[in-house]
């Protein structure tokens, strides 16, 4: 219809400052400058050479990639047991505990940033691997709990049952009947875990150190301090992994609909 | 639940002999009952003990130290809270950060409501397209999007260059205020769009084509019809967009000016730079105190108006 045209318009308008900023990071990383200037007049690899070449660029991105993959597996576990207990158990507090396991997702991130930093410095526990997976998995558990709570409650219970019946013990049922069934869910609460970790900057900054940070901190101090394309490089690389991941959990999402 | 099951209890009132006879024909089920017969859920809390530990020492015992340090540090007393509605530095943070989360639930209520709108008129290919630009900040990075948008407002920037070929000549961003609030709402919009799009497409718009019959000229019928019955999206996306705006640390930093500061930003200057734990503590309970006040209305209003029980993270699935 013509009369919607401004709409359309102005609707596009907003699309286009909603997606402005990965338009501008991945063609900024190719830049053969040595300045941001947008657009770049040459362009190069360099800034990824630059990048790989840095043991310090390079050292953090592992560390993250490690962090990542622990703290999405110790989510997906801790918060699937926690799920099971929320959707199946009948006990006193049941509304109080769930309130506590997504309030990490709430609070603002700065206040529970100096909270672990206070108790950190006291267990000695900043910037060491340990303190970064306990903090991360804290933060991540929300995003396990959340998609896992709700293929629960929708699975049907009679299946358990019928396995019970079967002569399967508890576990047994779990993991020969319902686990199969949840299983896509686990996999994207497994993927938003990773990315929660990945991404985190404002608890990591407090509980790094000069010896042991992560890529988003690194990235932080270097935009703070000299701007060079390597960040741009950095970004990339993360806005290529993460889609990567997003894409596979919407996948598994959209297949576990289908399924149900 | 277990419906009890016939026989355990008699229809008149136990006496003694009966419940200890009861008794024991529920030890005797007890010792004889398979996984089916036990009462469901009855153990299930188990599973739930090492997560609540861990997030009780992980996060509880935390936000809960700094709480107590607001009142314990440097010494037991109320001081830091009477510096905190006292100092003038102290209150123009408090102010600059309340009106900034206005600003940006404004703006992200003013954009996303045609946005939204446009959503639920257009067709679905339209409507995909729409849907997966509102959802890309999610899919971006915090760090990568602060990036970007230094490239985007520094002076020489994409931005400026823009305004300047139109004529409009350049202007500082970075380092501003309004630098800020172009980053923040970015981020903000998808908790602004997602609740509009689900309140708009609940509503039959029959409703405003019989308006119009009625002889209401469409702004009108628009207004009087449509608006009122998308209220609760603009409730839920303005309330969330609010809470989520107080504790913005990253993007002020980096897009904002020192002198400017924010909230969560004075924060982290009074514990990190200051070493002042009491302060840090006072900034905490005040920011916690605000978010806290809100999330309980929102949760209230929605309850009012769905009669189920709040969906506080709906908008934040992904």
């Amino acid at each position: 219809m013509s009369r919607r045209i401004p709409l359309k318009i102005f609707g596009a308008l907003v699309a286009l400052w909603l997606v402005a900023p990965t338009l501008v990071v991945i063609p900024l990383s190719f830049t053969g400058q040595r300045s941001l200037a947008f657009p770049p007049e040459r362009w190069s690899l360099r800034w990824y050479e630059t990048f790989f070449s840095d043991s310090r660029w390079v050292a953090d991105l592992l560390n993250s990639l490690q962090i990542g993959a622990l703290v999405g597996v110790l989510a997906t576990v801790a918060g699937t047991a926690a799920s099971y207990a929320l959707t199946r158990g009948r006990f006193r507090g049941r509304g109080a505990v769930g309130a506590l396991l997504i309030a990490p997702m709430l609070v603002p991130t700065v206040v529970f940033g100096v909270g672990v930093y206070a108790l950190f410095l006291q267990l000695r526990l900043v910037g060491t691997f340990t303190g970064f997976l306990i903090a991360h998995t804290v933060l991540a558990l929300p995003f396990v709990i959340i998609p896992v709570s709700s293929v629960l409650s929708r699975f049907d219970t009679t299946l358990e049952r019928a396995a019970a019946i079967c002569g399967a013990s508890r576990g047994r049922a779990f993991f020969s009947v319902t686990l199969p069934v949840i299983a896509p869910g686990l996999l994207s609460g497994f993927m938003f875990a990773f990315v929660t970790s990945f991404d985190e900057v404002v608890v990591s900054m407090f509980i790094s150190s000069p010896y042991l940070e992560t890529l988003p901190v690194r990235m932080y101090s270097s935009i703070q301090r000299d701007v060079d394309p390597t960040i741009a490089a950095a970004a990339t690389l993360i806005i290529c992994f993460t889609s990567a991941l997003i894409a596979i959990a919407l996948l598994a999402q959209s297949r576990r609909r289908r399924v149900s | 639940m277990t419906a009890p099951s016939p026989g355990t209890r008699p229809g008149r009132p136990a006496r003694p002999a009966d419940r200890r006879a009861g008794r024991q024909a529920d030890r005797a089920r007890g010792r004889s009952a398979t996984a089916v017969e036990r009462a469901p859920g009855s153990r299930h809390w188990l599973l739930i003990v090492p997560t609540a530990l861990l997030v009780l020492a992980g996060f509880g015992y935390p936000v809960a130290t700094i709480v107590v340090r607001s009142v314990t540090q440097p010494e037991p007393g109320l001081q830091n809270f009477s510096w905190l509605l006292h100092d003038a530095t102290a209150l123009e943070v408090l102010g600059r950060t309340l009106v900034v989360a206005a600003v940006a639930t404004l703006i992200t209520l003013v954009l996303g409501y045609p946005y939204a709108y446009l959503m639920t008129v257009s067709g679905p290919a339209l409507r995909g397209l729409l849907m997966l630009a509102v959802l890309m900040p999610f899919w971006t990075s915090l760090m990568v999007r602060v990036f970007a948008w230094v490239i985007i407002l520094q002076d020489h920037g994409v931005l400026n260059t823009v305004l300047d070929a139109l004529g409009l000549g350049r202007t500082q961003l970075l380092g501003t205020t309004t630098g800020v609030l172009i980053g923040m709402c970015q981020i903000l919009m998808p908790f602004m769009v997602l609740p509009l799009f689900n309140a708009m497409r609940s509503i039959d718009r029959r409703l405003v084509q019989a308006g119009m019959i009625c002889g209401a000229p469409p702004w009108k019928a628009f207004w009087r019809v449509f608006v009122p019955l998308s209220l609760p999206g603009v409730f839920a996306g303005s309330l969330m967009v609010f809470i989520l705006s107080l504790g913005f640390y990253i993007t002020p930093a980096v897009l904002g000016s020192p002198r400017q500061e924010l909230l969560p930003n004075a924060l982290y200057t009074q514990i990190s730079e200051l070493l002042n734990w009491g302060r840090g503590g006072a900034l905490a309970v005040a920011l916690l105190l605000t978010a806290g006040v809100l999330l309980a209305v929102t949760a209230w209003v929605s309850k009012r108006v769905t009669g189920k029980s709040a969906q506080v993270t709906g908008g934040l699935e992904l």
